[in-house]
């Protein structure tokens, strides 16, 4: 109860102190208005991540090539909606709603990964999703299994464990595609070249130019900077990619015996900016479907509400 | 005459260390929300076994059953591509 006297600056000490120290913030503890909205706008971007990567996959579920792949994309697509749901329920023990989160992505305040914008033109791009995307949001999960807050923590644990079977099914369709006809190889050559940069851009701006990043890392919701993992991610995809016959499509990718990690060239930044900012291939159509598909939705809700209303007075009719 | 086994049931969860979750230890019969959390604290963190209690009352849990797993979890039984282990992957490339 002691707690309750000491004046802001010892609560903040108190709290760097249990940071500094490995421990975990609970959502009953005290903690810097700035470290719950830093939280809130970053796990409800993940979250709304999660709900806006259904799209893309999505987009291919009734032509998946077989009964096999069509179960398999139905698994993850329903995988990634319960990501959402685990994120936002952990962001709502800070204190706001899962209405104010979904308004502020339908007004474009709040973002999502900008890889969601680009759009699956062909079969290979639903492997090229699950090894590439799900493979670099699991180098970025595995370190946020060991963030500061304890529900965003215990969600990632969660949200890893059943990840991997996202990037091993993506690998495992393209591995068909690699070693089938000439044109097979061609279209898993074809979405590799328009995944890469993008799955490079998910892991944001370099460490230098990161607007949150120093602060992050200080509270330890960020455990390893942007261009640590994205290094990290290079150095295990492309022996895979290799495996696969394919090539990255950058000329300056280079394994670098001194260093010990694999150079590769500089990203499209402006592209970054500009899909970031909303002009994107599919932006637009992203935010227009969810819009829909919640507004669809609304008679779900609804019914919820009547029935609950119904048995309530069935129970009392009752009593 | 009042027993305490008129007093409402609640079920103890306790956190034994941040980062974990709550776990359940038992339950006990209070007459209110802070007599219970009190009571936990008496009874189930005498050797410092938790940092944060949580109490509930047994009337406010929903269970499933289990005599009803057959058909509750049934759907689940039959998506072994739910499972990572269902990818076969060549050994050069299976630490993913």
């Amino acid at each position: 109860m002691a707690d309750y006297r000491m004046n802001e600056a010892e609560l903040e000490k108190v709290f760097q102190d249990r940071i500094d120290d490995e421990q975990k913030i609970e959502p009953k503890d005290w903690m810097p208005d700035t470290y719950r909205k830093n939280l809130i706008r970053q796990m409800s971007q993940h979250a709304h991540s999660e709900v806006i990567g259904m799209q893309p996959e999505g987009n291919w579920i009734t032509r998946a090539p077989s009964l096999r792949r069509k179960m398999i994309l139905l698994a993850k697509v329903q995988d990634e909606a319960g990501h959402g749901l685990y994120i936002y329920s952990a962001a709502e023990t800070l204190g706001i709603s899962r209405e104010e989160m979904v308004q502020a992505l339908h007004d474009g305040k709040a973002k999502y990964a900008s890889i969601f914008n680009y759009p699956s033109l062909t079969w290979a791009d639903v492997g090229a999703i699950g090894w590439l995307v799900d493979g670099a949001a699991i180098v970025n999960q595995i370190t946020l299994q060991r963030t500061s807050y304890g529900p965003y923590a215990r969600a990632m644990v969660r949200v890893c464990k059943e990840e991997s079977f996202h990037q091993r099914q993506g690998y495992e369709s393209l591995l068909v595609l690699a070693s089938g006809s000439k044109e097979q190889q061609q279209m898993a050559q074809d979405a590799l070249n328009r995944w890469w940069w993008p799955s490079l851009m998910m892991f944001g701006p370099h460490d230098a130019e990161s607007a949150h990043s120093a602060q992050s890392m200080k509270w330890k919701i960020k455990r390893k900077s942007n261009d640590e993992l994205r290094q990290a991610f290079v150095d295990q995809t492309v022996p895979q990619a290799q495996y696969l016959g394919l090539t990255i499509p950058d000329p300056k990718l280079k394994w670098n015996e001194e260093r010990g990690h694999y150079d590769f060239g500089e990203i499209d930044w402006d592209e970054f900016y500009r899909v970031i900012n909303g002009n994107g291939l599919c932006n637009r159509q992203r935010i227009v479907h969810h819009r829909r598909a919640h507004d669809n939705g609304a008679w779900v809700r609804e019914a919820v509400e009547a029935y609950d209303e119904k048995q309530k007075a069935r129970k009392q009719q009752a009593a | 005459m009042t027993t305490t086994s008129d007093f409402p049931l609640f079920e103890i969860f306790i956190r034994s260390n941040r980062g974990l979750d709550h776990k359940h230890v038992g339950s006990l019969h209070a007459k209110d929300y802070e007599q219970a959390l009190e009571y936990a604290r008496d009874c189930y963190t005498r050797r410092s076994e938790g940092v944060s209690i949580w109490v509930v009352k047994s009337s406010d849990i929903v269970a499933s059953q289990e005599e009803d797993a057959v058909s509750f979890y049934d759907p689940m039984d039959d998506k072994p591509y739910r499972h990572a282990s269902y990818y076969k992957l060549p050994e050069a490339v299976n630490n993913m």
